[in-house]
């Protein structure tokens, strides 16, 4: 199982290739991961920063490469990312409790508060999420950014949630 | 008979960015198209491009279209829609069958000093027992009806092929409301961008590769009732014993593009078999320009590759017709194609480009090794 036949990471892998962000860094606050590892023609990560966080540069087939220090975690390129390959993690969320926010196009979005089944990269059931933020600024070009948060253990695996299909089913939980 | 300075046929990426930059330049442009309204399939792509930043990637399909749609209509350029060209002729010749306002149709001929062909390309059908149900389409049809009518064509759908086509409409129909049970693959690898099949996979959909379709039951009444799948071995043969049925309504199929380069052999440009750029294609110099002078070709009906090359593709061709229709000077056409030429190489690099470099570093050899290239 990997990138060939998945077309994902595992979290263990991407540590591997340097392409996760340090515990280290992770006490400081929110931080991206981005899971881009294919060489594809796309950079707009690279501009969406204003930090000077992302590197592409040229040619633009070039993986991404994260500044830690000069991420701020504040989730531009989550929502100008063409693959959906973006997410920011917030490790020091609260004492038990961490956050992943990822973008979400679907009709149907959860609130603040709604009760959401998180889910890993293969869309497997991990454990139940809060959605504490939804974030639909027009700057995202309808991209909606939702933020759930977890218990910490299982925060390096959730990297979504099961796609509401009813405006009933986050409220019913 | 109507004499024009440049037409083009087919108003999808490649076509608008042909007319836009010849239009820039004053060139007179003709633009045919046989749709109710122009931009090809970019009114599909409701996702976000990849590409350069620099070039509107990150921007949706759809955006895209509207914007080149009123850049063409902004400088002037003529459209003919619900408008088939029905023939190419020697020397530059145009049948076309015109919708006139009243919507009556009228067969017009037109004698083009340019032509650009932006036909484009149609999806590749699979034969399986039970496909000609209905409820099995084509991935681009299922993508019509839900981002162009807004009908959903089905509840449950099971999709054929992993490229990208595959890969984001499958994205689509979910984001449509409907249920995607499955993506099957018989490569051992996904074909298209990792990127979009992690997007589909976190939503659910379980990718099977190394499967093939066996079967769709149902009846030619109500349609498809349900799909087998069954694993394939080295040689592509179905192993008997591993087949899964899935309750479905529609089966969608991406089993690749072909280049609609019949217009192009009719004038008789001469073309090369190229798998990669999927079959048949006419051969260009870099120009874009086909070994029929005059006649460009641009786009999928070249090579089936994507959007941002169609869009720089047909910039080369409008701006190499406005120079050698003398609206613009040599020096600044040659700065101008040099930049995109540099631009449409580097969406050709990595792994998923290389290959289409090569191949259409080919096209352009067989150009220059045609001796007696039809004047």
């Amino acid at each position: 199982m990997g990138l060939s036949d998945k077309g994902f990471l595992s979290t263990e892998e991407l540590k591997k290739r340097g392409r996760y962000p340090s515990e280290e860094r992770f006490k400081k606050g929110p931080v991206a991961i981005i899971e881009c590892s294919q060489e594809i023609p796309c950079n707009p990560c690279e501009s969406s920063c204003n930090f000077g966080a992302i590197n592409v540069g040229k040619p633009i087939t070039n993986l991404p490469e994260l500044n830690e220090k000069k991420c701020t975690g504040c989730g531009l390129c989550v929502a100008a990312c063409p693959g959906l390959a973006i997410f920011v993690i917030d490790k020091t969320f609260s004492e038990n409790l961490s956050t992943v926010s990822f973008p979400y196009e679907y009709p149907i979005l959860p609130e603040k508060g709604d009760k959401v089944d998180a889910v890993d990269r293969e869309g497997k059931y991990v454990c139940k999420g809060q959605v504490t933020k939804v974030m639909t600024s027009k700057a995202f070009d309808k991209t909606p950014v939702v933020t759930i948060s977890v218990p910490d253990n299982h925060i390096d695996n959730v990297r979504g949630m099961a796609l509401l299909r009813k405006k009933e089913e986050a409220k019913s939980e | 008979m109507n004499k024009r300075e440049m037409v083009i046929i087919g108003g999808g990426p490649a076509g608008l960015t042909a007319a836009i930059e010849a239009a820039k330049r004053n060139v007179d442009v003709l633009l045919i198209d046989e749709s109710i309204k122009p931009g090809g399939q970019l009114f599909k792509q409701i996702h976000k491009f990849f590409g350069s930043s620099a070039h509107r990637s990150g921007t949706r399909g759809i955006d895209i279209g509207k914007d080149l749609v009123a850049e063409a209509d902004q400088l002037g350029v003529d459209l003919w829609l619900n408008s088939v060209v029905s023939g190419l002729f020697k020397e530059k010749n145009i049948a076309v069958e015109r919708q006139l306002e009243d919507g009556s149709k009228k067969m017009e001929k037109i004698e083009a000093e340019k032509i650009v062909i932006a036909t484009g390309a149609s999806e590749n059908a699979i034969n399986f027992e039970g496909w000609t149900l209905p409820g099995v389409m084509g991935a681009g049809a299922a993508q019509t009806m839900i981002n162009v009518h807004r009908v959903l064509p089905g509840e449950k759908v099971l999709m054929i092929g992993s490229g990208n086509v595959g890969l984001i409409v499958s994205y689509q129909l979910l984001q449509s409301g409907a249920d995607v049970v499955g993506l099957v693959e018989a490569a051992p690898s996904i074909g298209g961008y990792g990127v979009h099949a992690a997007k589909i996979e976190r939503a659910g959909v379980p990718i099977f590769t190394r499967h093939t379709i066996v079967e769709a039951k149902g009846d030619e009444k109500t349609g498809v009732k349900s799909a087998v799948i069954a694993e394939v071995d080295k040689n592509w043969e179905i192993i008997t014993g591993t087949e899964k049925e899935f309750e479905v309504d529609v089966i969608t199929i991406a089993a690749g593009l072909k280049p609609l380069g019949e217009l192009a052999n009719m004038h008789g440009c001469q073309k090369s078999y190229i798998p990669e750029l999927g079959g048949w294609v006419p051969i260009h110099n870099e120009n874009m320009e086909s070994t029929c002078e005059g006649i460009y070709v641009v786009g999928d009906v070249t090579g089936v590759e994507e959007a941002n090359t169609a869009l720089e593709e047909g910039r080369l061709a409008g701006i190499d017709a406005a120079l050698k229709l003398n609206y613009i000077d040599e020096s600044e056409a040659n700065n101008i194609k040099d930049e995109i030429r540099k631009r449409v190489n580097g969406l050709r690099l990595g792994p998923f480009g290389e290959k289409r470099l090569k191949a259409k570093e080919r096209l352009i050899e067989d150009y220059q090794n045609l001796s007696n290239i039809v004047k």
